[in-house]
C-alpha cells in the first residue's frame, strides 16, 4: 500500500479512482498526565505524554484509513491530509483522509 | 498575602524554568538543523523530473508548554495588543522541532528529499480563562527514496 501526500506518484499511473476514505480516532488523557501537564504549565517545555499519544493516535487513524481502502481494493492512497480537531474538554479527534486509487506501472 | 507569595514564587520558576528551558532547546535545535541541511523540504506538490523513486508518508510531531511567566506576559499583551513575542517563541520552537523529527523519520527511510511539507498547529490544552496552555504542531510530508 502506497500512502502519500501528493496527487501523483513517480513511476506510477492512475487507472482507477475508488473515492475519498478515511479514518479517525477520539481520544482522551488520563488525569496523571493531565496533572504533569499542569506542572509543565507552570515550568514551560515539551509534554512527552501528549507528543506520544497524539503521535500514536494518528498512526492508528491512518491504519484505519488504509484498512478502508484495502478493503473496497485499493493499491494506494493519494492526496493525503491530517487533521486534528478538539472536540470537548480533554478529547482531541485526529482524522486522516485521502483519495483511494488504483495505481499500475507506467509501461515506458 | 499568601496568594501573593504563591503568585510570585510561580512567576520566578517560571521564569528561571522557562528560561533554561528555552535556551537549551534553542541550542539542540541549531545543532540538529545543522546535521540535517543535506535533507532539504520541500513544499511543493510538482514532482522533480526523476525517475523512480518510493515514497513513505513521514511525519513529526511535538506539543509544547508555555511556562507560567510568559503567559503572563502574554496577558499583559492582551490588554495593551501588540505583538505577543512571548508565544512566537514558542510557535517557533515547535515548529522547527516538529520538522526535525519529520526529518529524523525521512533519515531512517533513506529519503533524499521531503515534499509537499505541510503544517498543522491545534492548541491542545486550554488553561484558566481560555487561555493557550500547549500547542501541537504537526508536520508531514513525502518522503522520496531512491530505490
Amino acid at each position: 500500500m502506497i500512502l502519500t501526500n501528493m496527487e501523483t506518484v513517480s513511476g506510477k499511473r492512475i487507472t482507477k479512482h475508488l473515492g475519498v476514505v478515511s479514518g479517525s480516532t477520539v481520544r482522551a488523557k488520563h488525569v496523571g498526565r493531565d496533572i504533569m501537564a499542569s506542572l509543565k504549565n507552570i515550568f514551560g517545555g515539551e509534554l512527552k505524554g501528549y507528543t506520544e499519544l497524539l503521535h500514536e493516535s494518528r498512526e492508528e487513524a491512518i491504519e484505519r484509513m488504509e484498512k478502508q481502502a484495502k478493503a473496497i481494493g485499493a493499491n494506494a492512497v493519494l492526496n493525503i491530509r491530517l487533521t486534528t480537531s478538539s472536540v470537548a474538554q480533554g478529547a482531541a479527534e485526529l482524522f486522516a483522509y485521502g483519495t483511494a486509487v488504483v495505481l499500475e506501472d507506467e509501461h515506458a | 498575602m499568601l496568594d501573593l507569595a504563591i503568585f510570585l514564587t510561580l512567576m520566578l520558576f517560571g521564569y528561571g524554568f522557562g528560561r533554561y528551558a528555552e535556551n537549551r532547546h534553542y541550542q539542540s535545535i541549531m545543532q540538529r538543523e545543522k546535521e540535517f541541511q543535506r535533507l532539504p523540504l520541500i513544499s511543493s506538490k510538482v514532482l522533480p523530473e526523476v525517475s523512480n523513486m518510493d515514497n513513505a508518508l513521514v511525519s513529526g510531531n511535538v506539543v509544547i508548554s508555555v511556562d507560567y511567566f510568559k503567559r503572563f506576559l502574554a496577558m499583559l499583551r492582551n490588554i495593551f495588543g501588540g505583538r505577543v513575542t512571548a508565544y512566537e517563541t514558542l510557535l517557533d520552537r515547535a515548529r522547527r522541532e516538529a520538522m526535525l523529527r519529520m526529518k529524523e523519520e525521512a533519515k531512517i527511510k533513506g529519503a533524499k528529499l521531503i515534499f509537499n511539507v505541510k503544517l498543522e498547529t491545534s492548541s491542545i490544552y486550554k488553561g484558566k480563562r481560555n487561555s493557550v496552555g500547549s500547542v501541537e504542531i504537526l508536520a508531514y510530508g513525502t518522503a522520496l527514496i531512491p530505490k
